[in-house]
């Protein structure tokens, strides 16, 4: 359906071909969050892996900077539309992460667990193989508070309420259970290519 | 996996005609829709999409400025400096034209009549919109319940829903309006002409004299860090605050 005297601004080709569906560049970096920001010290800032309630591993600030550490550039997608292309990140793959535990997954489903009590569901497979990492630093900076610092998770193949901010934890669980924004009218798995932004979006 | 109503956004895209258009302030227009939505909650939003005629597609959100129970849709567009779907709203939609909208999508930002209060609402420029839904319902439905809401704006001129907000309190003892003018002076004695910062949100909570059983606040990212860091210092529970942000960090 044209809208009688819409033109709009299509960005270049190769810009165009970066954004998923409904999506529009932006060069800022938009803040969301479901309340205030938490402020997190370093000196209490741990990262526990938990089967359920049972926990597997954990890891302290200093111990979390020790393990490997892994940079990439990455395009975000962000449900309320803006993307922000060729973003930088360093941090923990969740591959180097569960080897350094020697875990294996024991589910097929997580929960990341945040400070702020929020949480977001995640299958595992879409965590592994070099697809997802707890980032800690942006551009080559600490993660400032309002984006999510010290930790947040970083899946940037879904739309980015799947990054969880302030990341305490990883939490698997026996289904897919949903998290926050999951049982408030968003998408259970949310991938932008398919524009899964809401519950019942194919 | 399906949830209820009013969580589960209703997702499939529906023709909406535009019905009027107001201004509201030099730089925010209410354009009212004419579509049939599914049950909404106040404090929702919608999305619009907008298609140029060699098939490009500009989607965005809007909150929704009018009660649940009004027929049709109100949204409140600020213009954006540079903005591609603000710009047409502003200078190309006229009523009879055609968008296309899904919603109600949100079950975070809301307030039903039967979350009751005492209920603290703070907007910075055009993120009354959302607020301005929940007062409207409030005042429809559930009156008794003791609502502040503290609004910051540059000017007096600049209030969005102004004369309607002033004219709720003028009729519903339970609602207290207060103002906050950034660059421009205040109005009324009661009103303030500084930023909302710890001290004045202090002085403001002291005046009320209630506890908030939920805290919306709403504007600007800048705006609402300010906001909820004072209200958190003030000794306001992080997780009765829920919050809607629009923009960038600093």
């Amino acid at each position: 359906m044209t809208t009688r005297g819409f033109f709009g601004r299509r960005p270049s080709d190769d810009i165009a071909q970066r954004l998923p569906p409904g999506q529009y560049e932006t060069k800022d970096f938009p803040v969301l969050a479901k309340g205030p920001t938490p402020h997190v010290a370093l000196a209490r800032w741990r990262f526990t892996v938990n089967d359920g309630p049972r926990p597997l591993a954990s890891w302290s600030w200093p111990e979390f900077e020790a393990l490997p550490q892994t940079v990439w550039r990455r395009d975000i997608h962000c449900v309320t539309k803006w993307s922000k292309l060729d973003t930088t990140w360093r941090g923990v793959t969740i591959d180097d992460l569960l080897q350094a535990a020697d875990i294996t997954p024991p589910s097929a489903y997580l929960l990341a667990q945040s400070h702020d009590d929020y949480d977001t569901n995640l299958p595992v497979a879409d965590l592994l193989n070099g697809q997802a990492m707890i980032a800690t630093r942006f551009a080559g900076a600490p993660i400032a508070a309002e984006h999510g610092g010290p930790a947040r998770l970083l899946v940037p193949h879904l739309y980015f309420w799947k990054s969880a901010k302030w990341i305490r934890g990883l939490r698997f669980t026996a289904r897919d259970e949903a998290g926050f924004w999951e049982q408030r009218g968003y998408h259970m798995y949310g991938d932008p290519w398919r524009e899964q932004r809401y519950t019942n979006d194919p | 996996m399906t949830l209820d109503a009013p969580f589960a956004a209703q997702t499939r895209w529906q023709v909406a005609v535009i019905d009027r258009i107001i201004s509201r302030t030099p730089r925010v227009i209410s354009v009212f829709l004419r579509v049939s939505l599914g049950p909404k909650v106040a404090g929702q939003h919608v999305d619009v999409r907008l298609t140029a005629p060699d098939g490009y597609q500009a989607e965005r959100s809007y909150s929704i400025a009018s009660a649940p129970g009004t027929e049709g849709i109100e949204l409140a567009i600020e213009r954006l400096e540079d903005g591609e779907v603000s710009a047409y709203f502003h200078e190309v939609a006229r009523p009879g034209d055609t968008i296309e909208v899904r919603g109600p999508i949100g079950g975070h930002f809301i307030w039903r009549a039967e979350d009751g209060g005492p209920i603290l609402l703070i907007a910075g420029g055009s993120g009354i919109v959302p607020l301005v839904a929940i007062v409207r319902d409030w005042s429809a439905a559930e009156p008794k319940t003791p609502v502040l809401l503290a609004y910051s704006a540059r000017t007096w001129e600049e209030l969005v829903f102004r004369d309607e907000l002033l004219n709720t309190q003028a009729h519903q003892s339970n609602f207290i309006f207060i103002v906050t003018t950034t660059r421009g002076p205040r109005h009324r004695p009661e009103d303030f002409d500084r930023r909302l910062d710890q001290s004045l949100l202090r002085e403001v909570l002291a005046r009320w004299g209630r506890t908030a059983r939920d805290v919306y606040v709403c504007g600007s990212n800048v705006f609402v860090e300010a906001v909820t860091a004072g209200l958190v210092l003030e000794g306001v529970s992080p997780g009765r605050v829920r919050t809607e942000r629009f923009g960038g960090k600093n």
